[in-house]
């Protein structure tokens, strides 16, 4: 919404940028982009030209989504898509349904230890996950939940909780809370005016950090990589060991065509949501 | 104006004294839960990792056919780390065994993370620069640096990969015939650039975030003062993006400490030329020495928690107040104020006022 408002400020202002500013402009695009458009095109192309330069597609077959697919040489990509919406799901409404409350509590009320708080989930959000997979790794194994989905879960809070509450607290500081004290003043106890009016105007803010949530933990790959057994692998996981009929070549083009299909919805989705996934990143400052 | 912003802001606190007890009492209500949990996930696994690494990993005994619980090992796991000490005297670790790896992936890890970080902070910087000007396409712009993001970065790293392939588009292009996979320099680099792809527009996001705090007034009186756009740049565009910039490299660093996914992908294991300190610490676990990972992974963490503390101390990096709005001073946090802009119009422009009349 700054947008909006500052445009018809600096149109006035600027009146248009020189040619510099217009190649940097191309260069980052064709930058940011090109990488993304090979994985297509390659994705696309018939298998024996995976390694073509030609730059626009050629040959163009579904055979590689097929090969993506296909379950005869140990993958399982279907699988591993379903078992990524059902870790990412449920991993993020437990983080959004914990983080709430404390996000409310550090925006909203003023309480002793506050910072403490604070710096508790500062410290955890910068905590290196490896620190997390021996323990993890051993008492999973011993409890017999190495291939369970909890075990994927678990680990996966310790930094989606975090990041939700850091980035919730930054949107619902900015909340109009005199709302709230009208809707107390009019008799309402702190939960219903909680409940009926901060809670629709948090409703994007909060949506907005679940997506960020979904999308960090659908990208994890290192806990899983140790935590996990094909049955229950994220496509991170099973994207990262496919492997093709013969052991010592790399199945490229089936790869590229299985990134294809992983990332194709997470990029549309982003690009849906861009605006609020901008504001989220840079409200908590968070990790990518 | 900045009093106007200030009452607002102050109105939207409920009176300390009136509310105090009854906001602690909910607020222990409302946090305790989630505190909970982060004990278990991360308290539990720290405490036994750092327990586990005073014990001796368990021996195979040759004459009995059993394993054997190894005790208390005191610093010894650590000492085996730093010392390379395997068992037999300073730097006897078999050459290939995790054991011996220790220094080199250190020595990796401290190199990615300050070539990635400087590369990532320079380029973003020239990227927010571009993305803050009003050109037409704008929105093509905002949307293409998001698509690198995006992308997970398992998927990221077997692009790379295929991109840097003995037969793959880099060396056909430039018709040489780099093992990009192999060679430690080329996988090296081969990880740079994928991780300066792969991240760079998140640090421009955020340096574009603190440079759209600063308010259009600045440069105009700059300007009037007869600024070139140089002196516009070292002098007002730097130090009023600093405590935004700051921050955006201290998230970098501590990420960029712990990089695992892309060289372990890229590599295609978890030992080699490029194996970071997170990876060491797989490669341990993997040869069932849980005792010398639990000591490696505490050391990691200390490395990590000693550069974020020198970061915090030494460069003034305030991520508390960043996170802490109610405590927020003047001038620090202004990354943050912008953002927010889908939540609350007004007050992003009124708040960036008040700062410039703070400062």
């Amino acid at each position: 919404m700054t947008d909006t408002a500052e445009k018809p400020v600096q149109r006035r202002i600027r009146t248009g940028e020189g040619w510099g500013t217009y190649v940097s402009g191309a260069v980052i695009v064709l930058g940011c982009l090109l990488p993304f458009y090979w994985m297509m095109v390659v994705a696309f192309r018939d298998v024996g030209y995976t390694f073509s330069t030609i730059p626009w597609p050629t040959h163009v077959t579904f055979d590689n989504f097929v090969a993506a697919l296909n379950t005869s040489s140990g993958n399982n990509m279907l699988r591993a898509i379903g078992n990524s919406l059902v870790i990412s799901a449920v991993t993020t409404t437990a983080a959004v349904l914990l983080g709430v409350t404390v996000s409310y509590a550090l925006a909203r009320l003023k309480f002793a230890g506050k910072g403490f708080v604070t710096g508790i989930i500062l410290a955890a959000s910068m905590f290196p996950g490896v620190a997390l997979v021996t323990p993890l790794f051993q008492l999973f194994t011993d409890i017999g939940w190495i291939g369970t989905y909890q075990a994927l879960v678990i680990p996966n809070i310790s930094f989606a909780l975090p990041l939700t509450i850091y980035t919730l607290t930054a949107f619902l500081h900015d909340l109009p809370w005199e709302l709230e004290e009208a809707a107390r003043v009019d008799g309402a106890t702190r939960g219903q005016a909680f409940r009926k009016v901060i809670l629709p105007l948090a409703a994007p803010a909060v949506f907005t950090t679940a997506i960020l949530a979904f999308i960090a933990t659908w990208n994890e790959y290192l806990l899983a990589s140790q935590l996990s057994r094909p049955n229950v692998e994220p496509v991170t996981v099973a994207i990262a060991r496919f492997s093709g009929d013969n052991p010592y070549i790399q199945p490229y083009a089936a790869i590229m065509a299985a990134g294809t299909i992983v990332t194709v919805p997470l990029v549309i989705m982003v690009l849906i949501f861009q605006r609020r996934i901008v504001a989220g990143l840079t409200a908590g400052g968070v990790k990518s | 104006m900045s009093d106007s912003a200030k009452t607002r802001r102050t109105d939207a606190e409920p009176a300390p004294t009136r509310r105090w007890r009854g906001d602690r009492a909910s607020a222990a209500w409302l946090i305790a839960p989630a505190m909970i949990v982060l004990a278990i996930v991360i308290g539990y696994p720290i405490v036994s990792a750092i327990i586990q690494s005073f014990s001796q990993d368990r021996i195979f005994n040759e004459q009995t056919g059993f394993f054997e619980e190894g005790g208390f090992a005191g610093l010894q796991n650590y000492w085996g780390w730093l010392m390379q000490d395997c068992g037999n005297g300073i730097n006897s670790c078999p050459r290939g065994t995790a054991g011996s790896q220790f220094w080199q992936s250190i020595g990796v890890t401290f190199f990615l993370t300050g070539v990635t970080v400087v590369i990532e902070v320079l380029l973003g910087f020239w990227i927010a620069i571009i993305m803050g000007r009003n050109l037409w396409g704008r929105g093509l712009l905002r949307a293409a640096v998001l698509v690198p993001w995006a992308i997970p970065t398992a998927v990221t790293a077997k692009l790379w990969a295929f991109i840097f392939a003995p037969q793959g588009i880099v060396n056909s292009i430039t018709g040489l015939d780099t093992q990009w996979t192999t060679g430690t320099w080329e996988l090296l680099t081969a990880v740079i650039i994928a991780d300066v792809w792969k991240t760079t527009p998140f640090v421009a996001l955020l340096i574009l975030a603190g440079l759209q705090m600063i308010p259009k007034d600045v440069y105009d009186a700059a300007k009037m003062d007869g600024a070139t756009r140089w002196q516009q740049f070292t002098k007002v565009t730097l130090p009023l993006v600093k405590p935004a910039l700051l921050v955006a490299i201290l998230f970098r660093l501590l990420d960029a400490l712990r990089m695992y996914d892309l060289p372990a992908i890229m590599q295609g294991n978890t030992s080699g030329p490029a194996t970071t300190m997170s990876m060491l610490v797989t490669a341990t676990i993997r040869e069932g020495q849980f005792a010398n990972a639990s000591a490696l992974s505490t050391i990691v963490f200390l490395i990590i928690f000693a550069c974020a503390f020198l970061m915090v101390k030494g460069l003034g990096v305030n991520a508390v107040d960043q996170a802490q709005p109610n405590r927020r001073k003047v001038g620090a946090g202004k990354s943050k104020k912008g953002t927010s802009a889908d939540t609350s119009s007004t007050k992003a422009v009124v708040m960036p006022r008040e700062d410039a009349g703070g400062k």
